[in-house]
């Protein structure tokens, strides 16, 4: 029962690509859409059931389809794992999925690739799935090859564009540079424990497995760096705000809400493994506090509004990994929980603005919105008050406890992480300013068009603003029911921290914080109706900044154009010297067959002599050379 | 005896030679039929009469008769062929020493067995016997050599017929 | 008369007939006329048929002689095959000049 309930949620997805993919033309405009919404539905009320199932007998369920390879003492099978994290998991990423199904079917109406569209979605859902119902390091490294892929097929989905294609392929690459550390990370795990599984090797080293410090600190050194890539973490993250060129949707859920979480599952997935190495957690959470706050920091000078969410994203991001550096992977997965619903929400939202306006997506020509949008307005101001931090909201729980574990960690990576998200509720602040206050800013013509969106659109972000704003209900501080429930996957117990003084001080200056980033950002682009400057009027620090701390060309400099030395130097030299050489052979080859050619000229006496010398020399061997 | 065998010989290979070397293709035939009646002589010298006058009937009476025909046909008595460049002649002249040569060194070195010679006195080539082994051992290629000269003819009638140009 | 062979011996019949093969070897390869390179591989063939009879008389078999009338009967049917395409040669060269045979240079 379990295994057939199971392989229902595994390839509901599938089969909905398989069906838009060959059939999607034939069904019309809107019949695919509502296929993979149903195919995406279908696997959340299964997942649905699990949860209830798992929450019930807090066993987790193993489903093994069958042996995929064997060598000497290492087998893989595959099997999949349903206990109480992946089981979460799986609930906001199909339940999320299906939100983002239902907002697609009104968004990319006009689209005459509709079909295609869901399809790449529905497949992605089904490498997700597979990415976190793996029980073994290679399942789930199929699960994450094959996000990869959907990723670059749906940011270069336009395809007519070279710069969505180039977005799409910098994406790829930069992932597959990360899957490079993850497949090492993995050998060497194999090679260490004999077994990819995550039981099996939990039970190993429960029961003494002996093994080398060193070479695990690499693995999971390798396998943090497959984490980069996928996680969008320095220095592998310039490829998530170029992969804003794929349509908003495809941002929302594979950029905001799972692909990207990829990473912190895998780390929490492999967590009793990780706190055997705290060199590497030393290493990821400064890598988080650093990520964090220099994509903040870009992020506070953007003008297209889908770029300043995509470096939001790389910020809470790397919060997140801050938090799992400390030790603390319950709340990285909490964190996780309610990014995926605020950050979803604003993505959405901010599609509903660019619908409206067809296309526009610089919010210097926006402005005024909040008078014709209403709901978009509402659920978008919901969502920017959870991301900042005011308390209430889930997005105040779950940063708070980031903040709390820094800084019981290392007070310096506390520092870094307020600032970080005191520059997250400012330039939140002056989005939503920009965008929806004061007065209009675009051209006539999209004023006479300006309209709320449809239902379709509209219903999700209400429902994702509802969770954002009520989310935080799942782990409050002093009695968290999600660090409960999610206690037999973690090794070591959560860290429980009293509420004494410190953490009410802690938790002041935060709000603090977010409050005078808020009061800054109103004071300046809702009372003084400040509006970002052009492109080429940014001076000084802000220069930097909006030119991404000109991260790009360095790497396109130092990285890049060696590459392309180096191909071109095999390209003139080594493929010509080869070439001449297969060639020469060949010239070789013809010169001795012209000069044997001579001895076919046609003269009858000739071969008359050579008739009779070959006479000669046959009875000379015969007879005579004996 | 031995001096009628070199004469014979000599006129065999001195024949031979000429006819060779000579300019004229009506002298080279002429001196091939003498080179064919010395062969007769040898063979009259083994006593193989009737082998001597098929020989002298077929290749004198008849092949040197068809070739004179043909020499005639194509007017060639006339000396006007150039000889073939130093090179090649040199060459063939090297050939004639080399097969000599190969021949005379197998035969030598293979040492054949020739034992006292036995004569039983019995008669083996007179025609009568010659007719019975003929047409009682070897029936079928003398029945194959019939067909063989039918098909010689036939060939060389469809050989050298005129073609007619279509108009 | 008296065998012959008892007072010459087979080695004079075997010299002189490898002799005149190498003769009609020499006539083939130097001349141009190709009537006289005929003339030249009948002399090749009386060559052998002399043997042919020589060791027929030395081991007292008719066979050899027999085999001499087919040998013989070949050279007729070859040389009035051979005359005829020399003739189609002719009337297509106007000559017989075999260094003129070249078509099939390669």
């Amino acid at each position: 029962m379990d295994t057939n309930l199971a392989l229902l949620l595994l390839f509901t997805p599938f089969a909905g690509f398989l069906i838009n993919i060959f059939f999607g033309k034939k069904l019309g405009h809107s019949a695919p859409g509502w296929l993979g919404t149903a195919a995406v539905a279908t696997s959340f009320a299964v997942t649905l059931t699990f949860f209830l199932q798992v929450l019930a007998t807090k066993e987790p369920i193993f489903i093994n389809l069958g042996q995929w390879l064997t060598l000497a003492n290492f087998t893989v099978d595959f099997s999949f794992q349903l206990d109480q994290l992946s089981v979460l998991w799986l609930m906001f990423v199909t339940g999320i999925g299906t939100l983002i199904h239902m907002y697609s079917i009104s968004y990319m109406h006009d689209d005459e690739n509709v079909h295609k569209f869901f399809a790449y979605l529905n497949l992605f859902v089904f490498f997700m799935i597979t990415l976190v119902m793996g029980s073994n390091l290679l399942i789930m490294f199929i699960g994450w090859e094959g996000v990869g892929l959907c990723s670059y097929l749906l940011i270069g989905f336009w395809h007519k564009n070279q710069d969505y294609n180039d977005a799409a392929k910098k994406a790829f690459i930069m992932n597959r540079i990360g899957d490079l550390g993850f497949l090492i990370g993995i050998f060497i795990l194999g090679y260490l424990f004999h077994t990819t599984e995550y039981a099996v090797i939990k039970t190993e080293l429960d029961n003494g497995w002996p093994f080398n410090k060193e070479l695990l600190g690499i693995a999971m050194l390798c396998l943090f760096i497959g984490a980069c890539g996928k996680s969008a973490q320095i220095p592998l993250y310039t490829w998530l705000p170029d992969a804003m060129a794929g349509p908003t949707p495809v941002s929302a859920l594979i950029h905001a809400a799972t692909m990207v979480t990829a990473g912190i599952f895998m780390i929490t997935r492999l967590n009793f493994l990780f706190n055997l190495t705290p060199d590497v957690l030393e290493v990821i959470a400064i890598v988080g506090a650093v990520t964090s706050i220099v994509a903040a920091a870009i992020g506070l000078v953007q003008t297209d509004i889908k770029k300043v969410l995509a470096y939001s994203t790389v910020s809470q991001l790397g919060l997140m990994f801050l938090a799992l550096g400390c030790g603390a992977y319950e709340v990285a997965v909490f964190h996780v929980i309610t990014h995926a619903f605020f950050k979803a929400c604003l993505f959405l939202g901010s599609g509903s603005v660019i619908h409206a306006l067809h296309g526009e997506q610089d919010m210097r020509k926006m402005g005024g919105l909040s008078k014709v949008m209403k709901i978009t307005f509402i659920t978008f101001v919901l969502s920017s008050v959870a991301i900042s931090g005011v308390p209430g909201f889930s997005g105040f729980f779950s940063k708070d406890e980031i903040l709390i574990s820094a800084f019981h960690h290392s007070p310096v990576l506390w520092g870094i992480a307020s600032l970080a998200s005191i520059m997250t509720a400012f330039y939140m602040f002056r989005l939503v300013y920009v965008t929806f206050f004061n007065d209009f800013r675009g051209t006539e013509e999209q004023k006479h068009h300006l309209h709320e969106s449809p239902a379709l659109i509209t219903i999700p972000l209400v429902i994702l603003a509802l969770l954002a704003t009520f989310g935080g209900i799942i782990s409050l501080p002093g009695h968290s029911w999600l660090n409960e429930y999610l206690a037999p996957v973690m090794a070591a117990p959560a860290a429980h921290h009293e509420l004494g003084n410190l953490e009410y001080i802690l938790m002041g200056i935060a709000v603090l914080g977010a409050f005078i980033g808020i009061g800054i950002a109103y004071f300046k682009y809702r009372k003084k109706g400040e509006v970002p400057p052009g492109d080429a009027e940014f001076t000084g620090l802000a220069n930097v900044l909006y030119n991404k701390f000109y991260v790009d060309e360095i790497y396109s400099a130092v990285i890049v154009k060696p590459l392309y030395m180096i191909g071109s130097f095999f390209k003139n030299v080594t493929e010509v010297a080869i070439s001449g050489f297969v060639f020469g052979l060949g010239k070789v080859a013809v010169t001795l067959g012209g000069e044997g050619r001579k001895l076919q000229n046609g003269s009858v006496g000739f071969y008359l002599l050579v008739f009779v010398l070959g006479v000669c020399s046959i009875i000379g061997y015969i007879f005579l050379a004996k | 005896m031995l001096t009628l065998f070199y004469i014979l010989s000599a006129i065999t290979l001195g024949t031979a030679f000429l006819t060779i070397l000579s300019k004229n293709p009506i002298h080279s035939a002429i001196y091939l039929v003498l080179c064919f009646f010395s062969i007769a002589g040898h063979y009259l010298m083994f006593n193989a009469q009737f082998l001597a006058m098929v020989h002298v009937i077929v290749y004198s009476g008849a092949i040197m008769i068809l070739m004179l025909f043909t020499i005639m046909l194509m007017n060639l008595n006339k000396e006007d062929e150039k000889n073939k460049n130093l090179l090649s002649r040199l060459a063939a002249a090297g050939a004639f020493g080399l097969l000599g040569l190969i021949f005379l060194a197998t035969f030598i070195k293979s040492q054949p067995v020739i034992s006292k010679y036995e004569v039983s006195g019995e008669d083996y080539q007179s025609i009568k016997i010659l007719g019975q082994v003929l047409l009682h051992d070897y029936m079928v290629p003398f029945e194959f050599a019939s067909i063989l000269l039918l098909v010689s003819m036939i060939g060389a009638v469809l050989l050298s017929k005129k073609e007619h140009i279509n108009s | 008369m008296e065998n012959i062979l008892q007072q010459i011996g087979i080695e004079n019949y075997l010299y002189l007939s490898t002799l005149l093969f190498c003769v009609g070897a020499f006539g083939v390869l130097f001349r141009r006329n190709a009537i006289i390179m005929f003339m030249s591989i009948e002399i090749m063939l009386n060559a052998v048929n002399l043997l042919l009879v020589a060791f027929s008389t030395y081991h007292q078999d008719p066979a050899g002689q027999v085999f001499v009338f087919f040998s013989m009967a070949v050279a007729a049917a070859e040389v009035a095959v051979g005359l005829a395409i020399l003739v189609a040669v002719y009337r297509n060269l106007h000559g017989i000049d075999i260094d003129n045979l070249k078509n099939l240079k390669g």
